[in-house]
């Protein structure tokens, strides 16, 4: 790897403490909810990263059936490897900060429900990558990102109908946010966007590694087996 | 869509008569089927009023997890004797393959769904209060929205260990806006409502899906 990774890998560990300090200490205590509001600053970076890295999962398939080049092949394992962890901290760190807010640790209203559905369908993306045999498994896991991304317009609308249909009591966004906590969300966001980039590059580096020794262990076995065979 | 080859219907006829002699996939949906209904009748114990709203999802589930039995069939005979290979490198195109299949499987679900309904109408005596002939709308739309994805998905699944296993694994989650759909639009019409939205929802799904399908199809058959 070259000098830019330690630089990265510096600049989020400061951009993380820095952040850790404004979410934790900064940022105005919310008034109704007191300081549980204070994960929303863990919870709404992770969303959005999450979001971001299924989005480049997506873009890196499509190049990947287009221009069959391993690297947007690993890029689209990498970020949705990744992604899936990101969405796991939405889905555990949601609940922890409802139980004290809303009384209860789940509910199926919509955001839930679409991100968990998102998250089952990225987890069958890798659980794919897990079972196919090496040789075909970039293509076939581009094909199922692909009808992935294609579903979830259809999650979210499919939801929607589900959840005006039953109203129920949930709190919802609405309102204005304080420009102070906005500030704050933003630190943590760029602070968890490099953090994920600094994961998902470390990622990048092994899985090519990974393949370079599958590689030269194969090419041995081939230069090797008429010897051990004779 | 591929040109009107022969191919389609020569392949669709031929499963059509494979399981009309053998009646592999009819028999164990229907059985599996019955099962379910059985078994979710003694886990929930339901009133009249209780069924109109559970019943939708019941019936849902039941088909969904019969046709996954049919869906894990289709290219499983096609893997004996080479005959999937021998179709990747004729020159036929991939896709009157892929439509003779989702056909097939379309109609061995709709046959499953035509001899099952009447045995859920009587086990859990349902009498819908909303238009009936919607249902037929959303048997017909949302069937083939999980046979054209199931479809695709046992292809893919070909590909892979424990492929039995694999496809429900994909097919599901894709599959929830279409289940939740179909569930949601059984049980409006059953308590007395309409299901407009549902059915377009339904209706898009489909043609998304089915477009999806049909472009990606040769790549995957092809995947070396």
């Amino acid at each position: 790897m070259n000098k830019a990774f330690p630089i990265l890998g510096i600049l989020t560990a400061l951009l993380l403490s820095y952040a850790l300090y404004q979410a934790l200490d900064v940022a105005p205590t919310e008034q109704t909810m007191g300081d549980v509001q204070r994960i929303f600053y863990y919870h709404v970076p992770s969303a959005w990263t999450a979001f971001i890295l299924f989005t480049v999962n997506f873009v890196a398939s499509l190049v990947y059936l287009f221009r069959r080049n391993p690297a947007s092949d690993i890029v689209a394992l990498v970020s949705a490897e990744v992604g899936v962890v990101f969405c796991t901290i939405v889905l555990v760190t949601g609940p922890i900060w409802a139980r004290p807010v809303w009384g209860i640790w789940w509910t199926w209203d919509m955001r839930l429900t679409s991100t968990l559905v998102l998250w089952l369908i990225y987890i069958s993306y890798l659980v794919l990558r897990r079972f196919s045999s090496s040789g075909e498994t970039p293509i076939l896991a581009a094909t199922l990102a692909i009808f992935g991304a294609l579903c979830v317009p259809f999650v979210y609308f499919s939801i929607w109908f589900f959840r005006t249909q039953h109203p129920q009591p949930v709190i919802g966004g609405g309102g204005s946010i304080d420009p102070r906590m906005l500030h704050v969300l933003l630190i943590n966001w760029l602070a968890f966007s490099c953090f994920a980039l600094l994961i998902c590059w470390s990622r990048y580096r092994l899985e090519e590694l990974q393949r370079e020794v599958e590689q030269a262990h194969a090419l041995e076995s081939l230069t090797q087996s008429p010897r051990s065979s004779r | 869509m591929p040109a009107p080859t022969g191919i389609m219907p020569a392949t669709l006829r031929k499963d059509l008569r494979l399981e009309w002699r053998s009646k592999d996939a009819i028999n164990s949906m229907l059985f599996f089927s019955l099962l379910v209904v059985v078994v979710f009748s003694f886990s929930f114990d339901p009133n009249a009023e209780e069924s109109r709203r559970i019943a939708g999802g019941l019936i849902w589930v039941a088909f969904l997890f019969a046709a996954v039995v049919a869906l894990n069939q289709t290219w499983a005979r096609e893997i004996r004797n080479q005959v999937l290979d021998a179709y990747r490198v004729s020159p036929a195109p991939a896709n009157s393959l892929f439509l003779a299949k989702a056909i097939g499987n379309f109609i061995f679900v709709s046959v499953l769904e035509a001899l099952m309904t009447p045995l859920f109408v009587i086990f859990y005596q349902l009498r819908p209060l909303g238009p009936t002939w919607q249902l037929l709308i959303v048997a017909a739309l949302g069937t083939w929205a999980l046979v054209v994805n199931g479809t695709f998905f046992a292809a893919m699944s070909l590909r892979t260990r424990s492929r039995e296993i694999m496809l429900p694994l994909l097919l599901f989650p894709i599959s929830i806006p279409a289940l939740l759909a179909m569930v949601q639009a059984t049980a409006n019409v059953l308590t007395g409502g309409g299901a407009r939205v549902w059915i377009a929802l339904l209706l898009s799904y489909d043609l998304v899906f089915t477009t999806a399908c049909l472009l990606l199809f040769e790549t995957v058959l092809n995947a070396e």
